[in-house]
């Protein structure tokens, strides 16, 4: 288990229950009150911990090496899964997955960002890190989503659209307005879950749909906090001061507006239980699917529509 | 060390030369200097090396209406700071600065008005204000232009210019992306024109929601127009970016834009392109 800087309390207690179950194994001796003593108190402290988490450290939860990516959650709550490859013009993009599969019985589109969990995997799928081919190949299989009339459940987790070279070369600013515009006229259910990082435009480049549900430690952004903190302070310093300034948690995104449904995590983070984690999720995502299924593709294209067309903060005053 | 020094204060220079301020314009491309009556009337580019001088749009609607044709609408959406938004300002006090540096509003100005005796509706971004960047009220002014020229049935034209989603609008802002090019859906499906003009510089968010998604995309010279901005992609590959990179010239030849256009036939080419879209 990895744990963050802020868990170091949490883990040194563990690690003493651990240590006094070894005891009373190898010595025969009865600890179990004191365990069970040291278990409620680790409980307590990870409930205080967990319940009173800054901005930042939701967004460290949210980039935990061990939290549950894409390919997990469409492991853990489809069967029958057959990715498809991808964008039909240039490549396939490792870093967007996406396939058909059956969800609670019914076929449907999924499609996600997808990060690697070791350094070979990592660099492969390029931390999660779009090409446009990635995008292209996404709106491609969305379109077959449509074609066939299969609802579409889309995953975000990406720290943003890859900044190469190549990327701009073949269009990245492109790709992502083309499926900003097409997503918005998909006549077949979208239910977009935010489950990890939301970078950006590199994670609205295939989150746009008519439910948007969000985990409880994953963020969501106009920019990460570190970009943040180093444009408007012109430093890596304020990276919590800035996580905190652009409100970026699900609660917040809830507040203004934007996300539909906070989904709740076990305590601790998804990677603490990712089987609960994705049970809870599906849940979610099968409540949404019962709402939208019996609406007629005008209906839910107005209301797509309407949504978007709601969202932001202003003023009018005639002065 | 004090013989350099003026041993009064106050001291005033008696004859003062009345030369207007900026009557003189130094190229910001090669130097060269020239009049600025010169100047304005190659729609502020260089005579010498044809440098286009960044613009907003005061002097686009001028350049592109006919004479006190152009009529600006939703002037009174004015931004909020929905999220108390403080980095080392309050963003309450950012907006006050760039409105009283300005004169604007915001980063954007929508305006109807005839170009060669057809009328248009006209977007056009403001750099001087917050980099251009695009928070709630420029998302949704622009998304009242594409209504308006929806049921209007006229002709859209968007000039951009910007640095991007504002960051003081976090997710807001961001949204501002779909909800602007999902109202382009529309306009497409009632088959009116957009055409898209890209100014230096256009990147992040705006590139990567309107502005990349004209039925015409027409670019300025030398504009640098991406998503990720330059200095980014440097660190991230790790070695200089190649000569023209991201430029105007360097979309167009890789397919993400219709024609580069000089600003002086910029009217010219958008009523042409009016034209055969409508006529």
């Amino acid at each position: 288990m990895n744990y963050l800087d802020f868990e170091r309390p949490i883990a040194e207690l563990e690690e003493k229950i651990r240590e006094m179950r070894l005891l009373a194994e190898s010595t025969g001796s009865d600890l179990t009150a004191e365990i069970d003593r040291l278990e409620r108190r680790v409980q307590e402290l990870r409930e205080r911990t967990y319940r009173n988490l800054t901005r930042w450290q939701r967004v460290q939860l949210a980039r935990h090496p061990d939290r549950p990516y894409t390919l997990d959650y469409i492991h853990l709550m489809t069967t029958g899964f057959v990715e498809l490859h991808g964008d039909r013009c240039f490549a396939d993009d490792p870093a967007i997955v996406g396939g058909l599969a059956k969800f609670n019985g019914r076929t449907v589109l999924v499609v996600g960002h997808q990060k690697g969990r070791d350094v070979k995997s990592r660099q492969y799928r390029r931390f999660g890190m779009p090409n446009p081919e990635g995008y292209r190949k996404a709106l491609r299989l969305m379109k077959l989503a449509a074609k066939f009339n299969k609802p579409i459940i889309s995953f975000l987790d990406t720290p943003g659209a890859y900044p190469g070279l190549e990327a701009e070369e073949r269009g990245q600013a492109e790709a992502i307005a083309r499926n900003l515009l097409e997503m918005s006229r998909l006549p077949v259910p979208i239910v977009v879950c935010v489950i990890g990082e939301g970078g950006s435009g590199g994670a609205l480049g295939i989150g746009v749909g008519d439910r948007i549900l969000m985990q409880e430690n994953a963020w969501y952004s106009v920019i990460s906090p570190e970009s943040c903190s180093a444009i408007l302070w012109r430093s890596w310093d304020y990276k919590e001061q800035a996580a905190e300034a652009l409100k970026l948690t699900a609660q917040d995104l809830f507040e203004l507006g934007i996300v539909d449904r906070i989904v709740a995590e076990p305590l601790g983070g998804a990677h603490r239980n990712p089987q609960e984690a994705a049970r809870l999720l599906a849940e979610a995502i099968e409540e949404a699917l019962t709402e939208l299924l019996p609406k007629d593709p005008e209906t839910l294209i107005r209301e797509r529509r309407e949504k978007y067309s709601r969202m932001g903060a202003w003023i009018e005053t005639y002065l | 060390m004090t013989w350099y020094k003026r041993t009064e204060s106050g001291i005033q220079t008696s004859i003062r030369r009345d030369v207007p301020a900026g009557l003189w314009i130094k190229c910001e491309g090669c130097a060269e200097i020239f009049h600025r009556t010169q100047w304005r009337e190659r729609a502020y580019t260089c005579p010498h090396c044809g440098y286009h001088q960044q613009i907003g749009s005061e002097e686009y609607f001028e350049l592109l209406f006919d004479e006190d044709s152009g009529e600006e609408f939703n002037g009174h959406l004015r931004p909020v700071d929905r999220l108390g938004f403080v980095d080392r300002k309050p963003y309450t006090q950012r907006l006050l600065e760039a409105q009283r540096e300005t004169g604007l509003m915001e980063a954007v100005r929508t305006a109807v008005g005839l170009i060669h005796g057809r009328a248009a509706i006209v977007a056009c971004m403001d750099f001087a204000f917050i980099g251009g960047s695009m928070g709630s009220v420029v998302g949704e002014k622009i998304a009242r232009a594409i209504d308006r020229a929806r049921q209007e049935g006229l002709p859209l034209i968007i000039i951009s210019q910007s640095g991007g989603a504002r960051m003081m609008e976090s997710a807001l802002s961001l949204m501002q992306m779909a909800k602007t090019s999902a109202k382009l859906a529309e306009l497409a499906e009632a088959r009116v024109p957009y055409f898209s003009v890209l100014t230096h510089p256009t990147t992040g968010g705006v590139t990567a929601s309107y502005a990349m998604l004209g039925d015409v995309n027409i670019a300025e010279p030398g504009a640098l127009i991406g998503f990720a901005g330059p200095r980014v992609i440097k660190q991230t590959i790790g070695s200089e970016l190649p000569k023209g990179f991201q430029r105007a010239e360097f979309l167009l030849e890789h397919g993400f834009v219709d024609m580069v256009v000089h600003r002086t036939q910029l009217k010219a080419t958008l009523a042409h392109l009016i034209d055969l879209f409508l006529g």
